[in-house]
């Protein structure tokens, strides 16, 4: 804790300049390149996804090929798994929050946290380099399953690089955040004092730290195979191709609590500030994250049910993964008590609160469906898991990211965007979702498999109403861009606490000063969403 | 009466899971939106803080607990009867290659389309050339990973008379999605008609089928088009100039370059093809076979 001048400047208007801001080392601003280097790769992953739904519209050869039709979904895969959601939201929120929450001036190691953003950098190029370079960005699926990614003439090495030095970064905001939790919180804040989405991230964060190294390793071993000819994976050359699903998903699997730990995070931010009263169960949602990252590590399995495996193996790791489920169910059930004799205020990171409950419901529950082992021999790799996983992915984190931007806002940038445009934006994108994704579901129980260029006859009705959806769920989108684009630019000016919460943001100003606070903040009594104006139980 | 001996357990996994959930969904959206307009801030100016109540996250503890065992359960007794083949069933091996599914029969019957007898055990040894690929019978409700270099199976039995699709169910590459066969289920007079009915005793000539079943022709036309690799036609004599060792090289096609590039495929490549996509089919084609195919490529 810095600032104990009586006035400094907003962080944003500090310093001017494009350098004030590529070589920053405020956590705010590392915060914003994030965001906006994140959120460019969402809108190019949407757009190759676009393309995909309209290819789909038709069965058989409508707009590209089959070819490039792989490669479009194998880009998507990438840029949506490692350039946009695995560092959407502790990258972007979670360094422009996360000191702020903890009273603190910034993360234990601001250089690190610029560096990460750097290697983040490097690791985009190279992304978007196969286009260029090689013959042609990789068509293997983002999964990059030998030893068809040792033997395609796309350019795997370089992608699988991007996806190496993208690990990187990932690991060090995971290290530098379980720093700046360990030692920066504001004096007499404990473990128990900390917000949830601090918790949320610090779990995200030893998953970061633990599981990334493996798929560090494991791409290099892809690149060793291929360009040495080493035979790992593939067994022309004597490897073993089931040996590099269980190395892929022993990360991959933990990854994906990487990306959903943190979007329950905000939820549990969001839920009780327009409740106006304390989280319910704050031990419980705390603790099951943790619980969630710990068991998280112990269902890769459950990828592989029916690419080779024991009977044993089978059930211990189907019997694993249901346990996943008590922790994530006892959430939500925090979460719904929240809102009782709350005193509600709807506003849109309500909204989007709400409806990650909703979308997340029917991702976790699908999830439970193909955790089964007979029903997952019937779904795996079918588009109910396309169906399952973007439920859970931009129904869940996607909604989650939106809502923690609606939420903090006029926090980060001191303006209001238009509500009522904001509430339109948002029914949108939730029914064009549901459209686009729910007939995913029905293609998958009927049997449609995934990563399909083109389809049987009786797939052409549902896949119609899916493409249909996307093109609502982008109209949402845009009219939600430009909203907050017309709001950044001249918004409102926001109050400092718009939405009267009382974690340590909102007893900043917004914009927030440099050094985050000109006056030392005052922790809530009684927990850190004890509201005082409501009454005790 | 299913189409197959799964349909039942997979189903019921399916149903018990998706009728937990369905009611589990709604509930919870019933009550999210109930509270939402009970305690709206017009209706309820003043919150409660009510941080924990133990008996109330005891139950919703023990009872998503119990749930999900017991639909754990019933995944697992779906599941276990597919990994033990009956000692009765009748074997056929299952060979994926990119993108074709070939079905050879014990008694020497090859076919690229699967036909079983109805209320048999059929088990079937999967085999990969390639790259891997899954054998799903959606109608059946089973799939399997067809894994090079492993010895997996599958079995089942077809209960119903009628065609079902087979798909390849783990992407495989460009064509992916084109890798389709079917099983039909007959009745036993009408399997033992079709298996010795013998081989199509067209004048095909003997290399066309021997490029047929091994899927050669899902990359090389014999059109001159260019599909994955060169195509067949007029290949003997063409001038192509291959990479090797890194080296360019121009060269004239003949007999003895195809024999070799069709044991050891990837140790050079024509220019502006991909390497590496193409096995080596030294162990599956024998020289006799190979002398065939060049014989027929000749007259392309």
């Amino acid at each position: 804790m810095t600032g104990t001048s009586a006035s400094q400047p907003s962080y944003l208007d500090v310093t001017k300049g494009l350098f004030s801001w590529i070589f920053t080392l405020d956590h705010k601003r590392i915060g914003l390149l994030y965001l906006y280097t994140v959120g460019s790769f969402f809108l190019v992953g949407v757009i190759l996804g676009v393309i995909m739904r309209l290819e789909l519209f038709n069965p058989g050869a409508d707009i590209i090929e089959a070819q490039t039709y792989n490669q479009v979904f194998t880009l998507h895969g990438v840029i949506m798994v490692f350039l946009f959601i695995i560092p959407s939201i502790p990258a972007v929120f979670g360094n422009f929050f996360l000191p702020i929450m903890l009273g603190t001036d910034d993360v234990a190691f601001p250089r690190i946290n610029l560096m990460s953003w750097w290697l983040y950098v490097i690791g985009a190029i190279f992304a978007l380099g196969t286009l260029i370079f090689g013959d042609g960005p990789a068509d293997t699926g983002w999964t990059f399953y030998a030893p068809y990614s040792v033997k395609t003439g796309t350019n795997v090495s370089m992608t699988v690089l991007a996806a190496f030095v993208l690990g990187f970064s990932s690991i060090l905001t995971g290290l530098n955040f379980i720093v700046t939790i360990h030692r920066l919180r504001a004096p007499g804040m404990g473990f128990n004092d900390m917000p949830l989405f601090s918790w949320a991230l610090y779990a995200t964060s030893w998953i970061q730290l633990l599981a990334t190294p493996i798929i560090g390793i494991t791409l290099l071993m892809i690149l060793a195979e291929r360009v040495l000819g080493i035979g790992l994976f593939d067994p022309a050359i004597g490897g073993d191709p089931i040996l590099y699903q269980h190395l892929f998903w022993i990360y991959s699997h933990p990854a994906v609590y990487i990306m959903a730990l943190p979007a329950m995070g905000i939820v549990s931010e969001i839920i009780p500030t327009f409740s106006q009263r304390t989280i319910f169960g704050y031990k419980a949602i705390a603790y099951s994250s943790m619980g969630i990252a710990l068991v998280g590590y112990f269902v890769w399995g459950h990828h592989m049910f029916t690419s080779g495996m024991s009977g044993p193996s089978a059930w211990i790791f189907s019997l694993l993964t249901f346990f996943v489920a008590i922790p994530t169910s006892i959430k939500v059930f925090n979460w719904l008590a929240t809102l009782y004799k709350g005193s509600i205020d709807i506003e849109v990171p309500l909204l989007y609160a709400l409806a990650f409950i909703f979308n997340f419901l029917i991702g976790g529950l699908t999830g439970l469906v193909v955790g089964a082992l007979a029903a997952d021999v019937h779904l795996h790799d079918t588009y109910f898991v396309v169906g399952h996983f973007h439920y859970v992915m931009l129904g869940g984190t996607g909604f989650a990211f939106i809502g923690g931007l609606h939420y903090w806002f006029p926090k980060m940038w001191g303006k209001m965007y238009n509500k009522a445009v904001a509430k339109l934006a948002f029914a949108i994108i939730f029914i064009g979702l549901n459209i686009l994704y729910f007939p995913m579901l029905i293609l998958g129980v009927m049997g449609m498999p995934r990563r399909y260029y083109d389809y049987l006859p009786e797939f052409h009705t549902l896949n119609q109403v899916s493409t249909v959806g996307s093109w609502i769920m982008v109209t949402g989108l845009i009219i939600m861009l430009v909203n907050l684009f017309i709001a950044h630019r001249k918004g409102k000016k926001a109050p400092d606490n718009p939405w009267n919460g009382i974690t340590l943001e909102w007893q900043t100003k917004s914009p927030p000063p440099l050094y985050n606070f000109d006056k030392m903040p005052k922790l809530a009594k009684g927990g850190p969403y004890n509201y005082p104006n409501a009454k005790n139980s | 009466m299913n189409a197959s001996n799964f349909v039942e357990g997979v189903d019921l996994s399916l149903y018990v899971i998706l009728g937990i959930s369905v009611f589990f969904l709604i509930a919870i959206t019933f009550v999210m939106i109930y509270f939402l307009f009970k305690y709206r801030k017009k209706n309820n100016p003043v919150a409660t803080n009510i941080p924990h109540n133990t008996l109330l996250e005891i139950v919703w503890t023990v009872i998503p607990t119990i749930l999900v065992l017991i639909m754990f359960w019933y995944g697992w007794i779906g599941y276990k009867p597919m990994l033990t083949a009956p000692s009765d069933a009748m074997e056929i091996e299952a060979v994926g290659q990119m993108w074709k599914w070939t079905f050879k029969y014990p008694d020497g019957k090859v076919s690229d389309s699967l036909v079983i007898p109805i209320d048999k055990p059929v088990k079937l040894n999967l085999k990969s050339i390639d790259v891997l690929h899954s054998l799903y019978i959606p109608a059946f409700r089973i799939k399997r990973d067809v894994v090079p270099g492993q010895d997996f199976m599958m079995w089942f039995t077809g209960q119903k008379l009628g065609t079902y699709d087979i798909f390849c169910a783990e992407y495989c590459g460009q064509l992916h999605s084109y890798m389709l066969s079917s099983c039909t289920v007959v009745s036993e007079d009408d399997y033992n008609n079709w298996l010795t009915s013998g081989p199509n005793l067209s004048n095909e000539h003997p290399g066309l089928t021997l490029l047929k079943t091994n899927a050669c022709l899902s990359c090389h036309s014999r059109d001159g088009s260019r599909i994955i690799g060169p195509s067949f036609k007029g290949l003997i004599g063409r001038q192509e100039v291959i990479i090797r060792d890194g080296n360019r090289e121009e060269i004239i096609v003949d007999e003895e370059y195809i024999a070799g590039k069709i044991k050891n495929p990837n140790t050079s490549e024509v220019e502006t093809y991909q390497a590496g996509l193409m096995a080596s089919y030294g162990d599956i084609l024998s020289d006799d076979d190979i002398k065939n195919i060049i014989d027929y490529i000749s007259t392309l």
